[in-house]
């Protein structure tokens, strides 16, 4: 099963539902200009649970109609430029949400299930815009009780980074544990990790705990530094200084398409 | 306290903060929050020398201290069970009722100005007991009477799961408590250097205020030697710049010929 970049970004098609991590979670950053070369757009891009970089360059190669997240930030490096600007200028459909309600709505497709309740969201305005979300009286109480109901978030492709996989198309997730969430949701999921290993993570205990099977796996490629420039757990730091790099040069869309053609986009050795 | 050591106002935020979290056990703090997580320490090292109960405290994204295991749903989980009594909110705007809002000023959702979004608070506000709101600009634009979108409700209807909500609102003016019947704030102090006129110029929200509101308290001298020695080497581990420009602005305060001459 091991690819490469460009074979994993013809799985996604243009209308899809795509699923991406939080900034600190394994981002493959090493996809998002293969991502952007194969072009498919109208993505409906969920951001589990909150976006950054990646989202706001895909947006910014307007390849993404509508983003579902609690947030879209470039963290210390300040607000997602191209973000911003489609939010104000309409130019994509934002589902707000909530951190917890995102990881529900997993939970659910996770489950096989309908729905999850959750608690909270009951006056606030980001309930008040999701028609997709219902609320009920707790069933289990005799009166009252609301309580929101979360639809299962059923992504078509995940797609994140990870330290390693195995030669049987095992992945090494630790204790990211919303990658796995991720992938239990989704129809196919597309993994970039740094390099393969030859034995099986599954033989023994201690690695198997944090492993994710080749049974929700459906691709793997390497990429060296393929969350850069973010950093990944146990690897390598982020580099924020790129980060803020990006963010001034995004502020415009000649800086955005500027940044984007340039060299800065390959990982500094 | 004049004529003793000087004092910085970010030092005064940062013992205002441990006080504030007073008797918690477990205390949650975002990331990119140095002064809320500086607070949180102090009270950490406070409890330690005091030879009582520890307290434990979460800081996302950092590894030193975060131990989750389950993801980022974790800290959800674990708020939703009871098991963090307190959090920190910053927010874009905030009004008189308590109401959060970090998505964005004017109409929704084409929104003039877009801040990320409400990331947890939407769930936080309902389950964690103690929540902070913290925000160091003190202006009538973060402090408006009617925020453009609510993130998170100070207060909620009868008969809606609440166990949690605003406790207090630290900025970098004074300290108001939030009066959870009333739905309203109230002027606790006001820090050094200001005053109610100020605060009120500065404030797009009434609030309620003795004739003469207290000062805030500067930390005692066991407070602030903890807080200058233990709680910034600690605070350097997770906020490295953050704890070098404190020590600068210290060391400027102290000496300011010598930091004038470096």
């Amino acid at each position: 099963m091991l690819s490469d970049l460009e074979t994993l970004a013809r799985q996604v098609e243009a209308g899809m539902r795509l699923a991406l991590p939080v900034d600190y979670a394994g981002v493959s950053m090493a996809m998002t200009k293969p991502l952007i070369a194969r072009g498919a757009g109208d993505l409906h891009v969920i951001c589990v649970p909150t976006g950054g970089l990646q989202v706001d360059q895909l947006i910014g190669a307007g390849l993404v109609s509508t983003v579902e997240t609690s947030a879209v930030s470039l963290g210390e490096a300040g607000g997602a430029p191209r973000f911003n600007q489609a939010v104000k200028t309409g130019a994509i459909r934002i589902m707000d949400a909530t951190c917890p309600a995102i990881h529900a709505g997993l939970m659910a497709a996770q489950k096989g299930s309908p729905f999850l309740p959750m608690r909270g969201l009951i006056g606030t305005d980001v309930l008040r815009n999701r028609g997709d979300w219902q609320v009920i009286d707790n069933p289990f109480e005799d009166a009252g009780d609301p309580i929101v109901l979360i639809p299962a978030i059923k992504p078509d492709v995940a797609i994140f980074h990870a330290p390693m996989a195995d030669r049987f198309g095992n992945v090494w997730i630790g204790r990211r544990r919303e990658l796995a969430a991720m992938a239990y949701a989704s129809t196919t999921t597309l993994v970039t990790v740094e390099r393969i290993v030859d034995e099986s993570l599954l033989a023994n205990e201690m690695s198997a705990a944090g492993t994710l099977p080749s049974l929700y796996v459906s691709d793997i490629a390497v990429a060296p530094k393929g969350a850069w420039p973010y950093g990944l757990w146990g690897e390598y730091p982020t580099d924020t200084a790129e980060l803020i790099r990006y963010a001034k040069a995004a502020r415009s869309d000649e800086g955005f398409a500027d940044y984007m053609s340039g060299r800065m986009l390959e990982p500094a050795q | 306290m004049s004529g003793a050591s000087p004092i910085l106002p970010r030092e005064i935020l940062i013992a205002t903060v441990a006080r504030l979290l007073d008797g918690v056990r477990h205390v949650a703090v975002g990331a990119s929050s140095p002064i809320p997580a500086a607070g949180a320490m102090l009270l950490r090292a406070l409890k330690q020398q005091a030879g009582e109960k520890p307290v434990r405290i979460s800081i996302l994204g950092s590894v030193e201290h975060n131990f989750f295991t389950n993801g980022s749903a974790e800290l959800f989980d674990c708020a939703g069970q009871g098991r963090i009594d307190a959090f920190f909110l910053g927010g874009g705007q905030i009004d008189g009722q308590g109401n959060v809002n970090l998505v964005g000023a004017g109409a929704y959702p084409q929104s003039s100005v877009r801040w990320p979004g409400s990331f947890g608070s939407a769930y936080l506000y309902f389950v964690v007991p103690r929540v902070i709101l913290f925000r160091e600009e003190h202006s009538p634009r973060v402090f408006v009477n009617k925020v453009d979108f609510i993130s998170a409700p100070g207060t909620s209807a009868e008969g809606v799961y609440r166990r949690g909500g605003p406790h207090a609102l630290l900025t970098s003016k004074g300290l108001f408590r939030f009066n959870k019947t009333q739905g309203n704030f109230a002027l606790d102090s006001v820090h050094p250097g200001h005053d109610l006129a100020e605060i009120k110029d500065a404030t797009g929200f009434r609030f309620d205020h003795p004739a003469r509101p207290e000062q805030t308290p500067e930390p005692d001298a066991r407070t602030l030697s903890l807080l200058r020695g233990q709680v910034m080497d600690e605070l350097s581990e997770t906020y490295p710049d953050f704890a070098k420009q404190m020590r600068d602005d210290l060391q400027a305060l102290q000496d300011p010929q010598a930091a004038i001459a470096s």
